[in-house]
């Protein structure tokens, strides 16, 4: 038994032309038994911030509290936004200081820029590793399945309906060959001006 | 068996003022002149480096010191109480760079520091800083200047300029006549000097005063060769 795939869930997040988009599964199991469907891995942290917090549940759900307290009193010391690539420095520095009792949270990151609007993506493993991409991030129990749909369709300057097409299938279809994920997916994809949240029912087992 | 009072030695006299920081004050107040001014482009900040006998070695120690690569720091006062509050500065800056990735924005630093010299009026058995700092930055992101003063009180001010140390009154009103919103660095500098030979005793040289600049290519001291060159445009 793994600790990481205690739970289940995946999260997936992609680079667009001046846009970004993250998807999670909403499952949330026990080994096998499926408790809840309604379970999200994806935390606003910003207007233009959002962290997915795949892993072991109870992680996901201390993991997202606290990094929400270090970036609230950032912004209230700072008097300004964070940016994404700080938020990351955040995450990796917190997931560091336990790093011989780790969180079971492999984090993704996807935002824009406070003030450039520059689109921004990474992933973290579980001891605060940072990795900055420009093309597409994974984690979770189907990251294999995920990395092999992801390869497959994504393609660079994707616009936000494209990019919505295009990470809607990649997470489905790679959930949909994991036993612990599932049970519907919910996508954000961000722009500069908005933020459009979409509820994805897909196979429900 | 405590090595330390568990009480402050900063207390509360009965007209409201606390006395040790009035003094530390005057400590600061009979220190040698600083000065400091913000320029469109950058800031500058100015000290008077007079020893007292020629045996001194004047270019082995510094009293305007860098803090991160865009901040740099003078001040009036006692030099050793300068020395703790730059190794605090330094390392605060530092911890901010190792948890942000960020070079820590000079308002912030400020903040920080200012905290460290109030902890000193309420803490059990120490005294108050004796020293006033100036804190001269460029922010990256923002694209703009910061000039800063750090009291003995802990109490932090922005200024578009100003002076501290010896005759500081006469200093800013200097300043308040010279100072425009649209100066810019090469100005702020020769104004600077100008500052600081108000209330120069003797001849000014490029051995015996300390200048420092912040702009967006960062924070350094000037060598004694440009300070030199400053001091003959103004005669």
């Amino acid at each position: 038994m793994s600790i990481m795939s205690y739970n289940g869930g995946d999260v997936i997040a992609m680079m667009g032309k001046n846009c970004v988009a993250i998807a999670c599964d909403r499952r949330f199991g026990i080994q096998a038994q499926t408790v809840s469907t309604d379970f999200d891995k994806i935390f606003e942290m910003g207007p233009k911030l959002f962290v997915g917090l795949p892993g072991l549940a109870t992680d996901t759900q201390t993991v997202a509290q606290r990094l929400k307290f270090r970036l609230n009193l950032y912004t209230l010391r700072e008097n300004r936004a964070m940016k994404p690539k700080t938020f990351m420095s955040v995450v990796s520095n917190l997931l560091y200081e336990k790093r011989f009792g780790p969180y079971f949270i492999e984090p993704v990151v996807a935002g824009l820029d406070p003030k450039t609007n520059e689109p921004f993506i990474c992933s973290l493993d579980l001891i605060g590793c940072p990795m900055v991409t420009d093309d597409f991030v994974v984690s979770g129990t189907a990251s294999e399945q995920m990395y092999g749909m992801c390869e497959s369709l994504w393609q660079p300057d994707l616009g936000p309906d494209d990019l919505f097409e295009t990470i809607s299938q990649a997470l489905m279809n790679a959930v949909d060959r994991d036993a612990v994920s599932g049970w519907s997916a919910k996508d954000y994809v961000i722009e500069a001006d908005k933020v459009t949240i979409k509820t994805l029912k897909a196979r429900m087992d | 068996m405590s090595e330390r009072y568990s009480f402050s030695l900063t207390t509360f006299s009965p007209s409201g003022k606390l006395v040790q920081i009035e003094y530390a004050l005057a400590a600061v107040a009979a220190g040698a002149p600083s000065v400091g001014i913000k320029a469109t482009n950058g800031v500058v900040i100015a000290t008077e480096k007079k020893q007292k006998s020629v045996l001194y070695d004047e270019h082995s120690i510094h009293k305007v010191e860098p803090i991160t690569k865009h901040i740099g720091m003078v001040y009036s006062g006692m030099g050793p109480d300068n020395r703790v509050l730059m190794r605090r500065a330094r390392k605060l800056a530092q911890q901010y760079y190792l948890t942000y990735q960020e070079e820590i924005p000079t308002p912030q630093l400020v903040q920080r520091i200012a905290n460290v010299m109030q902890e000193y009026t309420q803490s059990g058995g120490v005294r108050p800083f004796g020293v006033s700092l100036l804190i001269a930055g460029w922010d990256m992101d923002e694209d703009r200047p910061y000039l800063f003063q750090c009291d003995p009180s802990g109490a932090y001010f922005a200024w578009k300029a100003t002076a501290l140390g010896k005759n500081f009154v006469n200093g800013k009103t200097f300043l308040e006549k010279r100072y425009s919103e649209d100066i810019e660095l090469e100005d702020a500098v020769h104004t600077a000097i100008l500052t600081l030979k108000e209330s120069f005793e003797g001849q000014m040289t490029e051995d015996n005063i300390e200048v420092g600049i912040s702009n967006s290519s960062g924070f350094r001291r000037l060598t004694p060769a440009e300070v030199k060159d400053y001091l003959a445009s103004i005669g």
